[in-house]
């Protein structure tokens, strides 16, 4: 089990309101995201579940029974910290066993739950090393271990992999999802990065300044983002977005396209400009488009075998059918 | 890299300080070692020439030596363990987010300022004086009879006086380590349902076993040579004599160079005992 629910929440600190009320239910067994540009008030969040900041108002229930004024270690929660927190002068071994130490469980329970998860993790070598003898993805590890044993209700991630290189972020990514479809907890992941996001997420939830904006699945957000904000934020590279004469022609104050449901032609199409940098990524190009008259650069994803240069005039061709449009207020139109 | 000219050049340039400190330092111990083999009496005929070992089975065979080296030994442990045990006390307790937090720890930091002389002196004028002192009147007070601190509790009183002079020391230093620990491995202990005692003795103290190393080893070094302290206060009597005052005593109360000069190197000797040992218990923390 593993439902969580946040009725009204706020906080506060001082005179700033970080996070004005807020009502979310994530429900048992889901990988939810929190994904939001920095001091969007994720971690905030994230760390008023784990009960390391307190509520300004409202309540926080686990399971049907309020956990307001829990206090952490009695919550049935475990965190994975960005710097990971692993004790430097313990062992791995006692690192994974401190919380069942603390517990005061049965040494050969323990025992048994540390094989299983060193086991799983790939550290059955490294357990009587120190976390200083360790690189940083085994560091990562240890401290998945010592939230495992545990037998949470929840796992709570604080950015895991933001100490991490890219090569070991990806592969560190996929041991994440792949140990959530196994043991099927309910997971809570804090992160800012959209491609972490998106490839993780059962739900992911939008956060700007505290304020949630939207909540869904990652295809529902990247079809119908339900503002500006969401549509710029979730894909890569970023959606175009365009104001004015254009917009309106669609009945629109803003409308939206995104990069890769552009064509390109260099003889005629609906939009002339000039070719500005062309990033090439081998599979893909990303063409970044100026003089448009439109926005001051539009970008467009297209095939990889494409030969352009910069100075070239080039033309656009939206997919109508996949044109986003804002009103004034930049909520979603139908 | 450093080429060959440059290297040569940065030689040339380290040597008048080079120079300096060891004429600073060897001149004085070269004296020392060769005065300790003379029978020396400055105000009883002068340089009587040499005299062997005389002089070192003469300073160890004194009724007095051993009685000194316990003091010294006594006094410096005890004022370790107090300044230490405070110490942590006092750091964890400055870390703690409070009002007026800056000007607190100034104050705490101020009795450092005061040099030795000077604080020996208020302690046994205002605190210890048996009639008119603060304790006195505290004594009295709660009605008992006032002790007279420096005559029969003299030890005691030294390492009170001394340890109040070191606790700043220790408080700072140790108040940094107590700074630096990551607040995240404070929130993970607490996740993992550690008590207030647990984090203390699984994670602080560990953090701290290397400042506390530091503190040990650099107050061991002054500690061995306190001499204003009993200068002011006792004065050498009731038991109170360390190893360097006695050395003192030789050469300028009894006006016995080289009696005091052989002490001298006793004193070099036990302070490489305590500092080996203390390496070898110590070094193995600053490793890590």
């Amino acid at each position: 089990m593993g439902q969580i629910q946040l009725n009204q929440v706020t906080k506060t600190f001082g005179n700033v309101n970080v996070i004005p009320p807020l009502d979310l239910t994530i429900h048992d067994g889901e990988f939810t995201v929190f994904v939001g540009p920095s001091g969007c008030g994720k971690s905030t969040l994230l760390r008023m579940i784990a009960g390391l900041e307190d509520l300004t108002t409202g309540s926080i229930s686990i399971d049907g029974v309020d956990a307001t004024d829990t206090p952490p270690a009695k919550r049935g929660l475990a965190m994975v910290f960005q710097s990971y927190a692993l004790y430097p002068h313990m062992s791995v071994r006692k690192n994974i066993a401190f919380p069942m130490r603390m517990a005061k469980m049965p040494e050969d329970e323990q025992n048994r739950r540390i094989e299983a998860a060193a086991k799983a993790l790939n550290l059955t070598d490294y357990l009587d090393r120190r976390p200083g003898q360790l690189s940083g993805g085994q560091r990562q590890r240890v401290a998945i271990g010592r939230a495992i044993v545990r037998e949470p209700s929840a796992f709570l991630f604080d950015e895991p992999l933001s100490n991490l290189d890219a090569a070991l972020r990806v592969g560190m990514r996929l041991e994440i999802t792949e140990m959530h479809e196994r043991l099927k907890t309910t997971m809570i992941y804090v992160t800012h990065d959209q491609v972490e996001a998106m490839t993780m997420a059962d739900k992911i939830v939008v956060l700007r300044a505290g304020i949630i904006e939207q909540v869904g699945s990652p295809l529902e957000l990247y079809h119908s983002p339900q503002n500006e904000f969401v549509a710029s934020f979730i894909g890569s590279p970023k959606m175009n977005l365009i104001k004015g004469e254009e917009a309106a022609k669609h009945g629109a104050a803003t409308i939206g396209i995104r990069p890769e449901h552009t064509g390109v032609s260099m003889t005629e199409g609906m939009w002339k400009g000039r070719v500005g940098v062309s990033e090439h990524l081998g599979s893909d190009t990303f063409i970044h488009v100026h003089d448009t008259g439109l926005a001051d650069m539009i970008t467009v994803r297209i095939n990889g075998d494409v030969q352009v240069k910069h100075g070239d005039t080039i033309y656009l061709n939206p997919e109508l059918d996949k044109l986003h449009k804002f009103g004034a207020d930049g909520k979603r139109i139908d | 890299m450093a080429t060959q000219h440059s290297r040569s050049a940065a030689r040339i340039m380290m040597a008048p300080a080079v120079v300096l400190l060891l004429g600073w330092m060897l001149v004085p111990l070269i004296m020392t070692l060769m005065f300790s083999f003379k029978r020396y009496l400055p105000l009883r005929g002068g340089d009587l020439g040499w005299t062997g070992f005389d002089n070192y089975i003469r300073f160890v065979s004194s009724s007095a030596f051993w009685p000194a080296v316990s003091t010294t030994l006594i006094i410096v442990g005890a004022v370790l363990i107090i300044t230490i045990v405070l110490g942590v006390l006092l750091a964890l307790l400055l870390d703690q987010p409070m009002w007026g937090q800056g000007v607190v720890r100034i104050l705490v930091i101020a009795p450092f300022f005061v040099m030795p002389t000077v604080s020996s002196l208020v302690w046994k004028n205002m605190f210890m004086d048996p009639t008119n002192g603060l304790f006195a009147h505290l004594w009295r007070f709660f009605g008992a009879d006032p002790v007279a601190w420096l005559s029969e509790a003299s030890v005691p009183s030294i390492i009170m006086i001394v340890s109040w002079q070191w606790l700043p020391f220790a408080t700072l230093i140790l108040l940094t380590a107590v700074q630096s620990l990551d607040s995240e491995q404070l929130e993970a202990a607490e996740m993992d349902g550690a008590p207030a005692l647990s984090k203390f003795g699984y994670l602080i103290l560990p953090h701290l076993s290397r400042a506390i190393t530091i503190v040990v080893l650099i107050q061991t070094i002054f500690l061995l040579s306190i001499f204003a302290e009993i200068f002011v206060t006792t004065g050498g009597a009731f038991g109170s004599r360390t190893l360097t005052y006695l050395i003192f005593q030789r050469v300028l109360e009894s006006q016995n160079v080289g009696l005091g000069s052989a002490g001298g190197v006793y004193a070099i000797i036990l302070a490489n005992i305590v500092a080996i040992f203390l390496m070898r218990i110590v070094g193995k923390n600053l490793d890590a």
